[in-house]
């Protein structure tokens, strides 16, 4: 993958560096020298190199999932990843928790008049780079160009297919008090990167987004173990949320162990500086499961024994509604407290 | 109401430092600390140095203190 | 670290159980608040000893006058407000700068020097920072403003709110609330003021005053602490977090900020006026004052009707207890800024646990 500093984004270049025109969006010579010159030769694959309207494929089941996200992080590139290998992996990563192997993807470009074209090639490379190594293929796709300032450079939304796997029955319903709850490992790694990085504040740090594709994973799990019963990325909002819609949709309560939940300690450390919570911090990495108390440990011994599970975790477990349904948290030193939805945003606070 | 964590000094240069916190590095200003020191573990709250850190002291009752040690001397990036 | 969990709650238990009352102890730092809650202490603690929040958090106590006047200044072309993250949702009579972040001239700044460099970077404007906060962030304005000075800038002032502990306890003992038993004293307001500025509240009041960290541990061993002195009938300061906080606290900060601010009566959420416990600005430094330089009037706002912020923040109602918790005040829409800080008690209380 290309490694872009996200410093150089905004520095200009002795000689002036070729940029995305309106016309490049305008459906005439331009925009075809764009696709062929620049977007072709990285996603190269027989079928959407036929520029159909739309992609034929011949798939083997007609059990198929179907997501849609689109992508306008800020800043775009940032350590661990880019706009690019985010929207690559955001898809997929729907796809592999609903349960299915992702198969193809389309991919959308709104590109700011005046945005730099070698940036939007180091982007293509890693939606390249990102496809190759979840197995799909981006088979339709379209380019429009706006005016400057109405896309905070390039936006990108991309649509996802996956054949659903044999035998895999996922829902809110099937989830039991006594179920387990798994995460395959650090949480605020994704969201507490593009904090620092987007606030300028910590010029230098370790800090990297967990990005990348779980469908290897989940399709191993699933194709290994019966009584997974659900299963979700927590990427806005972080594991509080995930937790949460799990609660509100199953109607059951969850209880999880603060101890259980790995942390970075350079995470810990950026969110404590900030005021955050890394419960509320986003991961792109990352999902969480509800699996079936028999199945837990044999769910871990997958997941350790994958790079992308290493320090997967049962993180806590399905339990009896008091009053009402809600997340609560058994802290370190032994007390309880509930895990709230998040707000939609975090601020940076000094008290 | 006040947020302040603890950070190591690692460039210092009149009263504008470079402050590592678990290999976060950020800037701060030790116009509050005249008597700070390249090496000493100050408190930081809003970009200001505000007290250094009795090290002995903190290891005695601060939780973090035995995070930070470990993190420093050991390669384990994972805690929790 | 679990043996001394079981320790602290030993000695909590012991103490409750020969003192044949209600113990109420008051901690004063919104920070404190927020990590009692996160860490789930009170499910710890013996019904005996009841744990209250009081004026600690620096934005819940900020008057609803001041918030207008920020707005007011928001509303102005000439204005870039920079402030901290935690004033950003406060609802003032009319929307919040969140609402006027659109406009963007509310920028969220993490320093005051980002606020100073702010000014620097944009000549054509005035920018306004919003410089509230207790004692530990004080100094931290002092020293820009001396920046300022020094560098003879003319688009910088600050809206000062800053504001002071000792004088809100003495408020509180004086008549307010005069059934605390005990204070937890905020261990960042006293790494500035020292552990020896409580000792007039002993002295004065014969109330125990332990300064903590904000670790859990930490809050729980001050709280043992406190047991430990009221069970043996002593009142003294003592300080549990030496390893940042001393006797005289940081004399250098207190040096600046001495330079530069007196004391002022001002005006607290729901309290109304307390004598001499805001900070002024200086003569010498009055050209940095927002409020002189647009000519506003710091005044007291209207109240909310129905708004309990007053009695949460000195301990005399427990946000349950206030008839527009949960239902017309909530996190989503707050009413008042118990509810909209980060450090709110009301915000706690719901975000962390509604039932105890």
């Amino acid at each position: 993958m290309v490694q872009v500093r996200a410093e150089e984004v905004t520095r200009t270049m002795a000689t002036e560096p070729e940029r995305i025109l309106l016309a490049h969006g305008g459906g005439g010579q331009l925009q075809n020298q764009l696709i062929r010159e620049r977007i072709l030769p990285k996603l190269r694959n027989e079928v959407l190199n036929e520029l159909g309207d739309s992609a034929h494929l011949q798939l083997s089941s007609n059990a198929i999932c179907f997501t849609t996200d689109s992508y306008v992080v800020k800043p775009l590139f940032f350590r661990g990843g880019d706009i690019g290998k985010l929207a690559v992996c955001g898809t997929v990563n729907d796809l592999a928790v609903s349960g299915s192997r992702p198969v193809a993807l389309s991919l959308a470009l709104i590109i700011e008049e005046g945005f730099e074209t070698r940036l939007l090639e180091a982007i293509l490379q890693s939606i390249s780079d990102a496809a190759r190594q979840n197995h799909v293929s981006i088979v339709t796709g379209d380019t429009k160009t706006v005016d400057h300032g109405c896309a905070d450079g390039i936006f990108l939304n991309t649509a996802g297919i996956g054949i659903k796997l044999p035998n895999v029955e996922l829902g809110l319903s099937r989830i039991e008090v006594g179920d387990k709850i798994l995460i395959n490992g650090t949480i605020g790694d994704h969201g507490m990167t593009i904090v620092s990085q987007r606030e300028g504040i910590s010029f230098e740090s370790p800090l990297a987004s967990d990005c990348a594709g779980l469908a290897d994973l989940t399709c191993t799990l699933f194709e290994n173990v019966p009584g997974i019963k659900f299963m979700r990325d927590p990427t806005r909002g972080g594991l509080a949320a995930t937790l949460n819609e799990i609660v509100e949709g199953s109607r059951r309560s969850v209880e999880i162990e603060e101890k259980e939940i790995s942390v970075k300690p350079t995470v810990q450390a950026a969110a404590d500086m900030l005021g955050f919570d890394v419960l509320n911090a986003a991961n792109e990495g990352k999902f969480v499961a509800v699996v079936a108390p028999d199945a837990a440990s044999e769910c871990l011994r997958i997941c350790r024994g994958h790079p992308l599970g290493a320090e997967a975790r049962i993180i806590g477990e399905i339990v009896e509604t008091r009053d009402v349904p809600l997340v609560e948290l058994k802290t370190r030193i032994g007390g309880r407290r509930i895990v709230q939805m998040p707000y939609g945003r975090e601020l940076p606070r000094i008290c | 109401m006040c947020l302040a964590v603890p950070a190591r000094i690692i460039e210092l240069e009149g009263d504008r430092a470079v402050v590592d916190a678990m290999g976060n590095r950020w800037k701060a200003k030790t116009t509050l600390l005249p008597d700070a020191k390249l090496g000493d573990v100050v408190l930081v709250h809003a970009g200001f140095a505000i007290s250094t850190v009795d090290e002995e002291e903190a290891k005695k009752t601060w939780e973090l203190f035995a995070e930070i040690e470990n993190f420093e001397n050991t390669s384990n990036k994972i805690s929790g | 670290m679990l043996d001394r969990v079981a320790q602290a709650q030993h000695i909590i238990e012991e103490a409750c159980r020969g003192l044949d009352r209600q113990i109420t102890v008051m901690e004063i730092c919104g920070t404190h608040t927020v990590s009692i809650f996160r860490s789930g202490i009170r499910s710890l603690l013996p019904d005996k000893l009841k744990l209250l929040s009081g004026p600690g958090c620096p934005v819940c106590v900020t008057d609803q006058g001041y918030i207008d006047t920020m707005m007011q200044l928001a509303d102005r072309e000439d204005c870039l407000i920079a402030t901290y993250g935690d004033m950003i949702r406060v609802p003032g009579s009319d929307g919040s700068l969140e609402t006027r972040a659109s406009r963007g001239n509310v920028k969220v700044v993490l320093s005051s020097e980002d606020a100073l460099q702010l000014a620097r970077d944009h000549p054509e404007k005035t920018v306004v920072f919003i410089a509230v906060g207790f004692e530990t962030t004080t100094p931290a304005t002092a020293v820009v403003v001396q920046e300022a000075e020094r560098e003879g800038m003319k688009n910088f002032c600050i809206l000062s709110n800053h504001k002071l502990v000792i004088p809100a306890i003495r408020a509180l003992l004086g008549g307010m609330n005069d059934r605390i038993d005990a204070f937890l004293c905020p261990g960042h307001v006293s790494v500035i003021i020292g552990s020896d500025a409580f000792t007039e509240i002993v002295r004065d009041y014969r109330r125990p005053c332990v300064v903590a960290g904000f670790e859990p541990l930490q809050i729980l061993e001050g709280l043992a602490e406190i047991c430990r002195q009221l069970a043996a009938g002593t009142a003294e300061v003592k300080s549990m977090y030496k390893a940042v906080v001393t006797e005289q606290g940081n004399t250098a900060a207190q040096r600046i900020v001495a330079e530069c601010f007196e004391p002022a009566d001002g005006y607290w959420r729901g309290v109304g006026k307390i004598a001499r416990s805001t900070l002024a600005l200086k003569e010498q430094y009055r050209q940095f004052d927002a409020f002189q330089r647009f000519g506003l009037e710091d005044k007291p706002g209207k109240e909310i009707p129905g708004c309990r912020c007053g009695a949460v923040l000195c301990g005399l109602m427990d946000p349950i207890q206030c008839p527009l918790f949960g239902t017309r005040c909530t996190p989503q829409q707050p009413i008042g800024p118990c509810m909209v800080s980060s450090e709110g008690t009301c915000a706690a209380w719901f975000k962390y646990g509604r039932r105890k």
